[in-house]
């Protein structure tokens, strides 16, 4: 009801914007504002500009063996060699690439599993929901390391296609819940039953009306499982479940694991790949504040007010 | 003037916002007596809630206190400590706040929500505090068996005179309701009112009634405060203003409410909106919707007047000279 | 109203909720055995509290949801046999609804007027974008919403309640309905925007011969803007009939309770009321009988065995009541 609220403020057409930015400009406008949200920005930035840039900022090939094996950082190895004599710093440069795809790819399809799973079960009730729901929780339940292990050793070496498909089906049930749960507190909102009454179809009031207010939610769901498939697939990799001839991250891991970089004085080999893989994990994790506070202004409030607090 | 269990000096209440702080409360004195019911009544946006959450020292950031204060028995509520203020809450005065039947917690038992805000303000044994919780309980009607309930299992009526009787647990001395009929029907809320009022005549404690329905209050009222865009533009006895509404506003909210009894009339309500508080009209806040509007009030903000003694209205008609031209007019 | 056949016409209409899960055996009588009809150019309000089933009457008649017993038919054929799209587009184009929240019946992502224009796009297809924009235009200036330009590009949070319900009046009007069903419109808006409203629905009765059903909880707006009124209680149709007989002579008692509930600022200060504390009606698996029995000052023995039917107790003037006595 539009009773004034005091805690959150006059209520009513005193909340008008004098600007009205795009939805985009909006999300772009949450980000800048918030400084853990911006940092991850900025780091994700970071990184796709240098697995897009990867041929032109490599020094060398990142599968050339010809320099000296295990050698410490120097001018022309800044991060040193690996013990097949490969230039760790292109191989960290390239391996930028696969985790951001698989991470991209992968976050994208399980959140798009997750849509229509969880919003067509909350929005059709009865049977379909009771079905969809069974589903959810089963894929929940599984363990899903040992199902990811299981699978992936089964179709083995078959590379980044079978780890995304792995990662998707051992990762979309989460986001379904939560998908779920928000649509069905949705679902008393009188503009989808307006849309209903006006005539419109069930597909339509799911994707044109009830899609668009979940917006933040489904943003925070493809950046959770990005981050999922970011971690799952180095951990793949790095068990040598993934294509270990393909230079990312995880593999990078693999190969110093089994040459026991650390022991053998290239410690940076196991470290920077490992350290990469943290940090592009914390880059989504920090966006992820943004698209909390666009759902829930009450945080950007608190924000402020901490902000002005502090002396 | 005599005892003041409450007042409210030139209260000032801003938003802290993007740009320039928005004054949802401007300067608005109030005083209270001892017993005596005061209706606050205005629409949605006026800030009556606001001035509610002031005086119960609820506002949290970014509302603040610009100027001004709110004093009770005497004492300045913004300057006593924390700890002080504890021990005034709730024991002399408490709080029942809008959709108060959301309140409640719902994972708790009506005794267990007694009994916590019985032991948050008193030491007390668990018996007694049983017995207490008992006891307000059958205040409000309510069959003691219902302290084992959970709120859900309550009517929404009956989750409404819980949070009454939450707030009656120490029969303090003022009572600040912020629409506490709202999510009630119409007999629901009638049935709720003559209880609250039956209450307050058999416990003696005052009353600030905040509501957007006039004739809700108009029946058990001392007096009234009507308030627009933040300001208080009439202020009197129930009585007096129902039968003479003074200003404009008060005239249109009073003409808005269709009667069951007598002929059928067209009414008109007031047209246009409540203004935006972050841009305010210039002079009298109301003169854009006012049909008795003057050259003077869209650049003169109008002054205090008080035609009738301590009554006050906020209107360019009623000024010492306003009255000698004679332009008042007796009836809306 | 004229004296044709009505537009829209229940007869038995009921609609029972089964609680607690697909095999549970308990059912929730929301609507029971309600006999409604609604002519052309009249606006019904239907009155009464929450819980009474008026809310679940007008979805009924709107098809949202399917009653469980009973007939509903508009302009004498039945809407049973409504199943293909095109058919249920026809008639959504003869019925239509205005909903009780205006911050929930706007979707808040798009434009104002979005659903207006998707209304036109459904049920007036031919016209183009520039068409249907013209034909918002003129919709949004005939529920008072000028200048329309500027209306078409806001969105919801830069109206007021009002504008907004106004908004939901205009989108049902696109659909060019010849009846409407109006969901507790005003009881989320402040009392002085009310009236401009009820204002609104007897103007577009009046100019534009739209009927509407007025579901309330509110009797003196009902007595301002209805023609007929029809009091629910508990699932049942309690009284109905023209709306100065159901005022002034109001045979049920729970309609004078309703009655003596209404605060008028301007009546005169009567006695206090009594110290009554209402149970709500209990309306799970409840039998026969008339549920109004524990809360009646007049029940008899016959309140609590048989269930009344509405019954003439006047001229058009209908009541539910074992007790209730007919005008000489």
């Amino acid at each position: 009801m539009d009773r004034s609220t005091a805690v959150d403020g006059p209520t009513g057409h005193v909340r008008g914007g004098a600007v009205r930015l795009s939805p985009l400009g909006r999300v772009g406008a949450a980000v800048l504002a918030n400084r853990k949200a911006a940092a991850g920005a900025l780091l994700l930035a970071l990184f796709t500009a240098v697995a897009l840039l990867a041929p032109l900022i490599a020094p060398y090939d990142p599968e050339a063996s010809d320099f000296l094996p295990t050698a410490p950082p120097s001018a022309a190895h800044w991060l040193g060699t690996t013990s097949l004599g490969q230039d760790v710093l292109s191989q960290v440069i390239w391996g930028a690439r696969p985790s951001l795809v698989i991470g991209l790819i992968a976050g994208i399809v399980a959140t798009v599993i997750s849509i229509l799973v969880g919003v067509t079960a909350a929005y059709r009730g009865g049977l379909p929901d009771l079905l969809l729901s069974l589903a959810t929780d089963v894929f929940l339940v599984l363990p899903a390391l040992p199902l990811m292990i299981v699978i992936a050793a089964y179709l083995k070496g078959s590379g980044t296609w079978v780890l995304i498909a792995v990662i998707v089906v051992t990762g979309w049930a989460f986001g379904a819940r939560q998908l779920r749960a928000q649509a069905l507190s949705l679902r008393g909102r009188e503009f989808l039953e307006a849309a209903r009454v006006r005539g419109e179809r069930g597909s339509y009031v799911i994707v044109c009306e009830m899609l668009p207010t979940m917006t933040s939610l489904i943003a925070a769901n493809v950046l959770g499982a990005a981050l999922y498939a970011v971690l799952a697939a180095a951990g793949l990799q790095f068990l040598g479940l993934g294509d270990i001839n393909a230079i990312s991250w995880g593999s990078m891991l693999y190969w110093a694991q089994n040459n026991e970089a650390l022991q053998t004085g290239a410690p940076l080999w196991a470290i920077v790949p490992g350290l990469c893989i943290a940090l592009l994990g914390a880059a989504l994790a920090l966006l992820n504040y943004a698209f909390d506070e666009l759902s829930n202004p009450a945080l950007r409030a608190a924000r402020r007010a901490r902000g002005r607090r502090a002396p | 003037m005599g005892d003041a269990l409450l007042e409210v000096q030139d209260l000032v209440v801003e938003y802290a916002g993007a740009g320039r702080p928005v004054v949802a409360v401007d300067r608005v004195s109030l005083s209270l007596r001892r017993g005596e019911f005061l209706g606050l009544v205005g629409e949605s946006g006026c800030g009556k809630s606001t001035l509610c959450f002031a005086v119960a020292q609820l506002l949290l950031p970014p509302a603040r206190v610009a100027s001004g204060r709110v004093l009770f028995k005497g004492r300045d509520l913004a300057q006593i400590g924390e700890r002080e203020l504890r021990h005034v809450r709730w024991r002399e005065f408490s709080v029942v706040m809008q959709s108060a039947m959301n309140a409640l917690n719902p994972v708790m038992t009506i005794g267990a929500q007694l009994r916590d805000a019985i032991a948050a303000h008193e030491r007390v044994a668990g018996r007694d505090a049983n017995a207490r919780a008992a006891e307000v309980l059958r205040l409000v009607g309510i069959d003691a068996l219902h302290l084992r309930s959970y709120p859900h299992q309550l009517s929404g009526g009956m989750r409404q005179r819980a949070m009454i009787a939450m707030a009656l647990v120490f029969t303090p001395d003022l009572i600040v309701m912020d629409e506490p009929t709202s999510a009630l029907d119409v007999v629901g809320q009638r049935a709720l009112m003559a209880q609250i009022k039956g209450l307050q005549r058999r416990f003696g404690f005052a009353v600030l009634f905040v509501t957007h329905d006039m004739s809700l209050v108009g029946r058990y009222s001392d007096r009234l405060a009507i308030m627009y865009a933040g300001q208080i533009v009439e202020l009197g006895a129930t009585e007096a203003i129902f039968a003479q509404p003074r200003h404009p506003y008060s005239q249109g909210l009073l003409m808005a409410f269709p009667s069951i009894s007598g002929p059928r009339q067209h009414l008109q309500g007031i047209p246009g909106q409540p203004p935006d508080l972050r841009e305010p009209p210039a002079g009298c806040r109301f003169h854009p919707r006012c049909p008795r509007v003057l050259e003077r009030c869209r650049t003169q903000a109008p002054p205090p007047c008080a035609p009738r003694g301590d009554d006050l209205v906020l209107c360019h008609l009623y000024t010492p000279k306003e009255a000698e031209r004679g332009r008042l007019s007796t009836a809306p | 109203m004229d004296g044709s056949a009505p537009l829209l016409e229940a007869r038995g209409l009921t609609k029972h909720f089964r609680l607690g899960g697909p095999f549970s055996r308990r059912l929730l009588h929301a609507v029971d055995d309600v006999d409604l009809a609604i002519g052309r150019r009249e606006i019904v309000a239907v009155v009464g509290e929450s819980g009474s089933g008026k809310s679940t009457v007008a979805r009924l008649l709107a098809l949202v949801y399917r009653p469980t017993r009973g007939e509903i038919r508009y302009r004498g054929e039945p809407v049973a046999g409504l199943r293909s799209r095109s058919q249920m587009l026809a008639y959504r184009g003869h019925v239509q609804m205005v909903f009780q929240d205006p911050y929930s019946a706007l979707n808040p992502v798009y434009p104002a007027a979005h659903g207006l224009l998707r209304a036109l796009r459904l049920h007036r297809g031919e016209g183009g974008r520039h068409g249907r924009e013209e034909a918002a235009a003129r919709l949004l200036a005939s529920v008072g919403l000028t200048p329309p330009g500027e209306f078409l590009r806001k969105y919801p949070f830069e109206l007021s309640g009002g504008q907004r319900q106004r908004i939901g009046f205009a989108q049902a009007l696109a659909c060019g309905p010849e009846l409407i069903l109006a969901d507790e419109p005003v009881s989320m808006l402040d009392v002085s925007i009310r009236l401009g409203i009820l204002n609104l629905m007897a103007e577009l009765r009046d100019r534009d011969g739209v009927s509407f059903l007025y579901i309330t909880h509110d009797i003196a707006s009902a007595r301002y803007v209805a023609d007929r009124i029809a009091v629910m209680y508990a699932g049942h149709l309690v009284e109905s009939g023209p709306a100065e007989a159901v005022l002034a002579h109001p045979r049920h008692p729970y309609t004078r309770l309703l009655l003596a509930a209404v605060p008028d600022p301007r009546a005169p200060a009567g006695a206090e009321p009594s110290d009554e504390v209402a149970e709500p009606p209990r309306v799970v698996d409840p039998g026969q009988g008339c549920r109004f029995r524990p809360r009646c000052p007049y029940a008899v023995a016959e309140c609590a065995r048989l269930t009344p039917r509405p019954r003439p107790v006047g001229a058009g003037h209908l009541a539910a009541c074992h007790v209730a006595e007919a005008d000489e």
